[in-house]
């Protein structure tokens, strides 16, 4: 098992936010997470990742054998977790180059990877000063591709992305997850990332709790049609959940 | 190459004190030299055609036209100053010269409890170019030191001078500079201020009086503020000319010390721009920084503009670099490093590299 949430309920600024999630994630796996604005996907994540403020008040995290709620985000990356932010803040004075630099020690990785994600004139620039939300993305999916996490975090790669360059980072995205045992947890609200990656297992986040597991397409398709209303509803929530 | 038998008078701690505000006493890529020890000199010398550099006092004596420079300033804007100075340099670069590699000149305190007063002038004239770089700085014997410097610019015509000051004082030295340049017609003077060691205080509120059509100017300040230091740092441009620009940026890092730093654009012409710009960043609980922007205008038609950002480094930044694999110290170090940026200096490479690992060993003991 790559990651396994037990449990875990988390207080942001003393408001509980996430009550008792259970998840799990193995290895070279893909897990969507789908869920209406404010149910707590960007928490769980942000949890999972160590963010100050989000205090795991029962229940705990497991990446691989260790333990890791309770250590420092810089550990955590150690170990191999990585997360692309959906609002990344601007970084004045530090430039991009400069980061891409110490993630990897591969020049060439670096100008490959820069040039694919059309980031070659980012790179002397503070980081995110001045950039699109599109160029921001790409420019977080850059710097963990250099990175080179086990697990990948992923919040909405693809909002406020160009239909183009979607589908240019969803191959470069597609490309990485096929390398050996690599796995992520990605939202979406849009899906559009969907078509571009293997992902088989989709979780349903509504407020706080998890609410379903099934395929990402079909829970996709039915969030689409039917909305979240009608997951509320759901019958089977409790045993697919687990 | 500084001869040896000049260098002898000073000791390893004081010369490595003078090399850490800009002296390089190899002289390689210099055009020529100065350095005055409480009121003596210890050399001066131009290795480049169309530049001279002198004690003020013999330029006095011997060339009526650096006499009629002196004190001009202050009596074009009706000040008075101080004249029991004893030192300084004349610095004159002749109409049309470039010259390539920068100037150096160094005012170094060694003596306990030494009054140091010097008056310098530097001449650039018409269509000339120079860059020069001065650092300020205290022997470590020095304690309980005064330096008080006045400087006056001349910018002529088409002119263009890039004039960096490095000080580099001790923690009971008290330092109060004056300093007044005149700006002429599509001339730009670009005044650029570094501190980064302890100081008792600076009080310092250089002027710049752009009175030539188009005449540019910039103030440039980089100052890391220890515990203990007050540091009190502004310039004032008055905007006397049609087209004149000014830019008054400052970059405050307070490890405990006091800033305050102000900044003054005065519109006394029409379709005339301005703008400044402050930023501070306190990393302890009791450092201070006050930020006072001021701008004035007689005029409709001018463009006058001021942003000013002070607080502590945001923890959304330090998370984000920390989600990159960075430590918190390390994350801190990488802000505060891109925030006292030497870009905004306007240097060449080279000397923008010299001032880059001066920041560099500073902050690396300072973080």
């Amino acid at each position: 098992m790559m990651l396994e949430v037990k449990n875990v309920s988390v207080e942001v600024s003393g408001r509980l936010i996430l009550q008792g999630v259970d998840m799990h994630i193995r290895k070279g796996e893909v897990v969507v997470l789908f869920g209406p604005n404010g149910s707590g996907k960007s928490t769980l994540l942000k949890t999972i990742m160590g963010f100050e403020g989000y205090k795991v008040i029962s229940g705990e995290i497991l990446l691989g054998e260790t333990r890791i709620d309770g250590l420092p985000v810089e550990e955590r990356v150690k170990l191999g977790l990585g997360l692309m932010y959906q609002h990344p803040p601007q970084v004045r004075g530090v430039k991009l180059a400069q980061i891409a630099g110490r993630l990897s020690g591969n020049a060439g990785l670096i100008k490959e990877m820069s040039e694919r994600l059309s980031l070659s004139s980012h790179l002397s620039r503070d980081i995110n000063m001045g950039f699109s939300g599109g160029e921001m993305k790409r420019s977080e999916l850059f710097q963990l591709i250099l990175q080179d996490p086990g697990l990948l975090l992923l919040d909405e790669p693809e909002s406020g992305v160009d239909l183009e360059n979607i589908s240019v980072m969803g191959k470069v995205l597609d490309g990485y997850l096929k390398e050996e045992g690599k796995s992520a947890l990605i939202i979406t609200h849009t899906g559009y990332i969907l078509d571009y990656i293997n992902a088989r297992k989709g979780c349903v986040m509504i407020d706080g709790k998890m609410w379903c597991v099934g395929r990402p397409k079909e829970i996709f398709e039915n969030i689409r049609e039917r909305g979240y209303d009608k997951c509320m509803g759901c019958d089977d929530r409790a045993q697919s959940a687990r | 190459m500084i001869e040896h038998n000049r260098q002898d008078n000073l000791e390893g701690r004081d010369r490595d004190t003078i090399v850490s505000t800009g002296m390089d006493f190899s002289e390689k890529e210099r055009s020529g030299s100065f350095l005055q020890q409480d009121s003596g000199l210890m050399f001066a010398r131009s290795l480049s055609d169309g530049l001279e550099i002198m004690e003020i006092k013999e330029a006095l004596e011997k060339d009526p036209e650096a006499a009629g420079y002196f004190g001009a300033n202050f009596r074009s804007t009706g000040r008075d100053f101080d004249r029991e100075t004893e030192g300084g340099y004349f610095i004159r670069v002749k109409r049309g010269h470039t010259i390539e590699f920068p100037v150096q000149a160094c005012l170094f305190l060694k003596q306990q409890g030494f009054r140091q007063k010097v008056h310098n002038l530097i001449v650039v004239e018409e269509g000339a170019k120079a860059y020069i770089i001065t650092g300020c700085s205290a022997s470590h014997s020095a304690s309980e030191g005064m330096h008080m410097g006045i400087s006056e610019f001349f910018v002529h015509n088409g002119a263009y001078l890039n004039f960096t000051m490095i000080h580099s004082w001790q923690e009971s030295v008290s330092v109060k500079p004056v300093s007044i340049a005149s700006v002429g017609e599509e001339a730009v003077f670009i005044s650029n201020y570094v501190c980064l060691k302890p100081v008792r205080d600076i009080t310092m509120y250089p002027t710049a009086l752009l009175h030539g059509r188009k005449a540019r100017t910039s103030f440039n300040s980089i100052i890391l503020s220890h515990p203990g230091s007050l540091q009190d740092v502004g310039s004032r441009v008055a905007l006397q000319a049609e087209e004149t620009q000014a830019e008054i940026i400052s970059r405050a890092v307070s490890l405990g010390g006091k800033v305050v730093a102000r900044g003054h654009i005065k519109a006394a012409a029409r379709n005339v721009k301005g703008h400044l710009e402050c930023r501070g960043l306190i990393l302890p609980e009791q450092g201070s920084i006050y930020a006072i922007p001021e701008m004035e205008t007689d005029y409709r038609d001018v463009d006058l503009s001021h942003e000013a950002a002070i607080g502590r480094i945001n923890k959304d930044e330090i998370e984000y670099l920390r989600c990159r694999g960075l430590s918190p110290r390390e994350a801190q170090s990488l802000i505060v490093r891109g925030f006292m940026d030497v870009g905004v200096l306007g240097l060449p490479d080279k000397l923008k590299a010299e001032i880059e690992e001066l920041e560099n060993s500073t902050l690396k003991a300072g973080l």
